[in-house]
């Protein structure tokens, strides 16, 4: 299939569009602040016509082959496997785009989009910084000012991608209130928004928030799900029974399950963080264990106390460490038509040092939950299983955290 | 109902009308309704009474760190029904303004019966807008609740039209794009917004953000039916009722200098 016709494809109206004001069954619609409900407009009209103009998908396309070195690779991982209960393990390789991770699709995308807005600034919040990083080169692209927010928690641990998005000219600038971490940058960067949004455009970095950014981001990450879905038929023979990936905000997710959200019988499990276990209460297991709620401007789940106030979610992974979730996985679970289930971050870091090990590839954090879930999955399904994993990144940003939680600072 | 005496009682008086803010429980719930009282006893026709939340995105940090100590020393959402009914009790009329969630938590309806109990005349809703808010129209009628929607500088005329059909009480103009803090000038988008918001409704218009002294809200006063002041009155709380009550009586001055424009 040609990138033009994949971009075309993942762009055009469908059934699982949500209804004009955003919502997904009672999920979505837009509880934000009157002041920015024309930003939202202004960008519902700018994308609903980009989406339909062979010019905007066009260069879309472009930019994801050329530019982002689309389309990633699906990549069987045999001695993975063989831990797996036997079952056959892909991967799509999103860690092999430029900067590293899935993030790009959507930013390639919203960056057009501002473009053709006229807006010449661009704000993002970003938790592991893959979005940061990814954000602040779109900009460098298109010459656009580029304002990242990351709560300063993050920055210490995810200090080489504060380094990349420096020099690639964007201003990082570490919130310091709440709890220090991608939530609280939403935060910020919703201040900010508010108060310049005449010419600044808000690039949220996942599937949640106010409409349109739910379908938006959603329909910018197709392009996952629509290559795996062509090449495992190709490279296996038939589609998979499981698809899997980790779930922070929900892009990478929402991104790979839409290319089988028709295929009846393929199961969709989305893999939250777990952090210390569930009855630590130290988590991040927004669908698992949350309730109905609205956070950043759209109901979906939320992890909240009794009094509505959100609670401060905790993942040893930067990029899932959000206590809330898109409002379309809220409805996917409601209507089962995709499970959510959490691993914890040992389970997490033993699937990530046991790719790095046995494949020789060094996954995310983010993508090592996928990874610990489709190995329980594998034990589930038995040797006729075949599982299709999201490695949604790579794993250099985490080597300091790896070297830490492994211990081999004290080892050299 | 209350607010709709309120604003015919200042009209008659050819002045516009001081709604003052305060978090519930800040510094302590206690604490919260002696400032609360002091706010009345000095001049606010109308007190606002927040509800402290995790993330109040359309707040500076004058009130994000109000909200971050009221949740630390303890406040619960029921307290602030009992701030309600303490400023009802002393003869003030109070409504409540919160972020959504809260309430959705609480219940809609539930929250809705409790606040009316407590003597509330209505509740200011920043990140709700009527199109999210069906809920809301059939508990705040069934209560007897005023809905105070927001509308900003950057809303169309589209927009303002179909936000004040939905209002009751009065309609909040929030004078400047941006997040609630004291500031030097008050935008002058405000008095644009108040007239284009105007040629909608007779409602009265009430206008927030910003305004910290009697100079600025004698400014507003010249255009709008309330002057609504919010992080000043915060930053004062920290200093205890007389340094509250002295902030009221400047800027209850000052919204009796200027003639209002509408009868
Ligand atoms: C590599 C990687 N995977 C996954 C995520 C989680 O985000 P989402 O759930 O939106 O895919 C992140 C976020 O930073 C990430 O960097």
């Amino acid at each position: 299939m040609s990138p033009n016709s994949t971009a075309h494809q993942a762009e055009a109206p469908s059934p699982h569009d949500p209804d004009e004001r955003g919502h997904f069954g009672p999920y979505g619609g837009r509880f934000m602040p009157e002041a920015l409900i024309g930003a939202l407009d202004e960008l519902t009209a700018e994308y609903d016509k980009a989406r339909l103009d062979p010019e905007f998908t066009g260069e879309f396309a472009r930019l994801l082959r050329d530019y982002a070195g689309r389309p990633s690779l699906l990549t069987e991982a045999p001695r993975f496997a063989e831990h797996a209960g036997g079952a056959r393990v892909f991967l799509k390789r999103e860690d092999l785009n430029h900067t590293g991770s899935h993030k790009i699709n959507n930013v390639l995308g919203q960056a057009l989009l501002t473009k053709r807005m006229g807006k010449k600034r661009v704000i993002a919040e970003t938790g592991a910084g893959q979005h940061g990083v990814a954000t602040a080169t779109a900009c460098a692209l298109m010459g656009l000012d580029c304002v990242v927010y990351m709560g300063e928690v993050d920055t210490e641990r995810q200090a080489l991608n504060v380094a990349r998005m420096k020099l690639l000219g964007a201003e990082v600038i570490p919130v310091k209130s709440g709890s220090r971490t991608l939530k609280d940058a939403i935060n910020e960067a919703l201040r900010d928004w508010v108060t310049n949004v005449d010419t600044t455009h808000y690039l949220l970095g996942t599937a949640a928030g106010g409409h349109p950014f739910p379908l938006m981001v959603r329909n910018f990450h197709k392009v996952i799900g629509i290559e795996a879905r062509a090449q495992i038929l190709d490279l296996a023979g038939r589609l998979p029974d499981v698809v899997t990936a980790c779930v922070g905000g929900g892009s990478n997710a929402i991104g790979i399950f839409h290319g089988f959200i028709d295929d009846a019988d393929v199961r969709l499990v989305g893999i939250e963080p777990g952090g210390h276990g569930i009855e630590s209460g130290e988590h991040g297991a927004t669908l698992s264990e949350g309730s109905p709620g609205m956070l950043h401007g759209a109901l979906s789940y939320l992890l909240q106390d009794e009094d509505g106030q959100t609670v401060e979610a905790y993942s040893i992974s930067a990029g899932l460490d959000y206590p809330g979730v898109g409002p379309e996985h809220a409805w996917l679970k409601d209507t089962a038509r995709a499970e959510y289930r959490s691993v914890t971050d040992d389970e997490a870091m033993a699937a990530f040092k046991l790719l790095s090990r046995t494949e020789g590839i060094i996954p995310a954090i983010e993508s090592a939950h996928a990874l610990a879930g489709a190995l329980k999955l594998g034990q589930e399904l038995g040797p006729e299983g075949l599982i299709l994993v999201n490695l949604s990144g790579r794993g250099d940003k985490d080597m300091d955290t790896a070297a830490k939680y492994f211990g081999f600072y004290e080892e050299s | 109902m209350g607010l709709a005496t309120l604003f015919e009682g200042t009209r008659a008086e050819g002045r516009a009308a001081l709604v003052g803010y305060l978090p519930a429980g800040y510094p302590t719930v206690d604490a919260s309704i002696e400032l609360l009282k002091g706010m009345i006893d000095a001049g606010c026709d109308l007190v606002e009474v927040g509800v402290p939340y995790s993330d109040p995105v359309m707040d500076g940090p004058v009130i994000q760190a109000a909200a971050v100590e009221a949740l630390g020393n303890g406040f619960r959402l029921r307290d602030v029904f009992r701030v309600v009914e303490a400023v009802s009790a002393h003869g003030g009329k109070a409504v409540v303004m919160t972020y959504w969630n809260p309430v959705h938590r609480y219940g809609v309806d539930a929250f809705s019966r409790d606040l009316a109990a407590a003597g509330g005349l209505g509740i200011i809703t920043p990140d709700l807008i009527p199109d999210e808010a069906a809920e809301w129209m059939t508990a705040s009628t069934e209560h007897g609740l005023d809905r105070i929607f927001l509308v900003a500088p950057s809303s169309s005329d589209e927009r303002i039209a179909s936000t004040v059909k939905a209002s009751s009480g009065f309609v909040y103009a929030t004078a400047v794009m941006g997040v609630t803090g004291a500031r030097d000038a008050v935008g002058s988008a405000a008095a644009g917004l108040v007239a284009r918001t105007r040629a909608h409704t007779t409602l009265p218009v009430a206008v927030g953000l910003g305004v910290r002294s009697g100079a600025q809200a004698a400014e507003v006063a010249a255009f709008a039916d309330a002057v609504i002041v919010g992080s000043a009155f915060v930053t004062r709380a920290a200093s205890g009722v007389d340094s509250v009550r002295e902030l009221a009586a400047e800027l209850a001055a000052g919204v009796r200098k200027a003639p209002t424009p509408i009868g």
